[in-house]
């Protein structure tokens, strides 16, 4: 266990080296030939362990690794930051414009993905649950659902644009419609999920329609629904940031993109690209989370 | 039961379903359209519901088109003009198919590559898989357009970026399934053959791939309408003169609702023209090797 941490101290400390020389070209090289291999040779001799922490730190250690090698080669082969951006100049750039992508943050996320989400998701569920009753409906809308869910839905931009306005509206109404089908779709087969069997049981115990849905049917499709939200929270994020490149007020994270690119200020576009980033990691890691609370009886999740 | 009868209720439904879409299409672009018909109107002409309702059904640039406008649009644009000509709607969808197409395929080496590095060296199963899921939530497609602009001042335009977003976006469905379908051998035909004294190599060619083609299909499925989203957003931001995502900003600029949803709709058949080749695809595959996957 010692080596690998002494390797990521090397990687550290000649990596750091690397990047304050590049004046130098030639120590530069060397120095950072050392440090990437250090880095290397360092994940590999992590990887051989199962403990917790060595799980964390060799994908931790290779994403630095990554951004250090962004860094140094834009910087030594001096890149035009119109092209790519260093890293650092990205971390200056958020942290400097930290009210600007607050203020596109809630326009953005809180008041078009959240309410377009929360209404898509729950109109998909609902639906489902009405559409589960009836074999007719079930036969007739799977298939159209799931062609729905197989097509370009974003291309609705431009009409929810052009009937909702330009303001947060016409985005929450894109996410609405993007998140409804495959919400629909994976609650309508996570229903089905409960086996004959166990329906019998419920039917030994006389439980009724509502009982078994609450009791057999809503668990088991469990799993099923929240493969939809975590899906759905990209999906939700793309359909908001791109709605905003139809219109929008002068605010929102798809016209920052979109304007900040324009102007060829790269390092502000890649300060929101990590504001995104960052909320879809997080929602995710978020319904991620209350998965295994909710479905803790799960395989997947009773295996460790 | 007898066959037709079974056929009858499991085709039945889909029409059905269908037929109450249209019908409400229709209530629906009556009342969303009769605002602006009726200022449209000529005053002194009789204003009843039916006089309305008609109006509302036959507008250049209604807020919500017909289905039989969008139908007549669509022929139009795909009948009415030589196919090479920029006013043929199959001339954008093929343009905007092609992109699709070449991304799926850089995709596809991509993914393949990635997922056999990870199956077979644990360095990189450790370190780059998380990476891999970790990068399926960030919303790739909304930075699409700056990728775009970046790759335009490197020099490279017309499809190439286009190509390489929809690649990039559709190289997960791939990777991450086929990782699962490397691993679906189980430890006994492992071991059988570990007996034939076979080499990784040829336990990666002569077992793992073989198993892995059934999860590829599913992935290829995703993969493919992601690749022709991402295809028709790239030509959003960036003043494409052709290909559907052109066609959609283009409507959207001047009001053309009506070609605005027939680009939509040309959208969706690429859409379903694929899915229709991926499932030939699979079909032929299963026949080649005897009826199973």
């Amino acid at each position: 266990m010692i080596v690998p941490v002494l390797l990521t101290a090397l990687f550290l400390v000649a990596g750091t080296g690397a990047r304050l020389l590049l004046a130098l070209p030639h120590l530069a090289a060397l120095l950072g030939t050392v440090a990437a291999g250090a880095a290397i040779a360092a994940m590999a001799g992590l990887s051989r362990s199962e403990a917790l922490a060595a799980r964390i730190a060799v994908p931790v250690l290779f994403g630095a690794l990554l951004l250090w090698l962004w860094e140094i080669l834009v910087v030594g082969f001096a890149v035009p930051s119109v092209i790519l951006p260093p890293p650092s100049a990205v971390a200056v750039a958020f942290f400097s414009n930290l009210d600007v992508l607050g203020a596109d943050f809630r326009q953005t996320v809180l008041r078009s993905v959240l309410p377009g989400y929360a209404l898509g998701c729950g109109s998909g569920f609902l639906a489902a649950l009405a559409i589960v009753r009836s074999d007719f409906l079930k036969r007739g809308l799977m298939p159209l659902g799931n062609l729905v869910s197989a097509m370009p839905i974003v291309g609705i931009a431009p009409i929810m644009v052009m009937w909702f306005g330009f303001d947060w509206p016409s985005k929450a109404a894109v996410v609405t419609v993007m998140t409804f089908f495959p919400m629909l779709v994976n609650t309508i087969a996570g229903l089905n999920e409960a086996g004959a069997i166990e329906r019998d049981l419920m039917r030994c115990y006389a439980a009724g329609p509502w009982t078994t849905l609450l009791k057999l049917r809503l668990p088991a499709a469990m799993p099923f629904v929240f493969n939809a939200l975590k899906l759905n929270s990209t999906l939700a994020l793309i359909g908001a940031v791109v709605a905003e490149f139809f219109g929008t007020p002068i605010l929102g994270m798809g016209f920052r993109i979109s304007t900040q690119a324009a102007r060829m200020n790269m390092d502000v576009v890649w300060a929101t690209i990590t504001v995104t980033a960052l909320t879809g990691s997080l929602s995710f890691a978020a319904i991620a989370g209350l998965e295994r609370v909710v479905t803790f009886w799960h395989p997947s999740f009773r295996a460790r | 039961m007898t066959k037709a009868k079974r056929i009858a209720i499991r085709i039945l439904p889909i029409p059905t379903v269908l037929l109450a879409l249209l019908i409400v299409w229709y209530i629906a672009a009556i009342f969303l359209n009769a605002d602006q018909a009726q200022s449209l109107m000529d005053p002194d002409a009789p204003q009843g519901f039916a006089a309305v309702a008609r109006a509302t059904l036959s507008m250049d640039r209604p807020v919500l088109p017909a289905p039989h406008q969008i139908a007549a649009s669509l022929w139009d644009s795909v009948f009415g003009w030589p196919i090479l000509s920029p006013r043929n709607l199959i001339y954008h969808a093929g343009i905007t198919a092609g992109a699709a197409l070449l991304g799926l395929a850089f995709a596809l080496v991509l993914g393949i590559a990635l997922a056999v590095g990870i199956v077979q060296l644990r360095v990189l199963d450790r370190s780059l898989m998380p990476w891999v899921i970790g990068s399926q939530t960030v919303p790739v497609l909304a930075i699409a357009p700056m990728v775009v602009v970046v790759l335009g001042n490197l020099g490279m335009t017309g499809v190439l970026p286009k190509a390489v977003i929809a690649g990039y976006l559709s190289f997960f469905p791939i990777t991450v399934g086929l990782v699962k379908g490397l691993r679906s051998p189980d430890p006994m035909q492992r071991d059988l053959l570990h007996t034939y004294a076979a080499n990784e190599a040829q336990v990666l060619t002569k077992l793992r791939w073989p198993a892995s083609i059934g999860f590829l299909f599913p992935s290829l499925r995703v993969a493919m309408s992601l690749a022709l989203v991402g295809a028709i957003v790239a030509e959003l931001p960036t003043g494409a003169q052709a290909g559907l995502g052109a066609r959609l900003l283009a409507g959207s600029y001047y009001g053309q609702t009506i070609q605005l949803w027939a680009a939509l709709l040309m959208a969706a058949f690429v859409s379903l023209a694929g899915l229709g080749a991926i499932a030939l695809l699979q079909r032929a595959t299963i026949a080649a090797r005897g009826g199973r996957l």
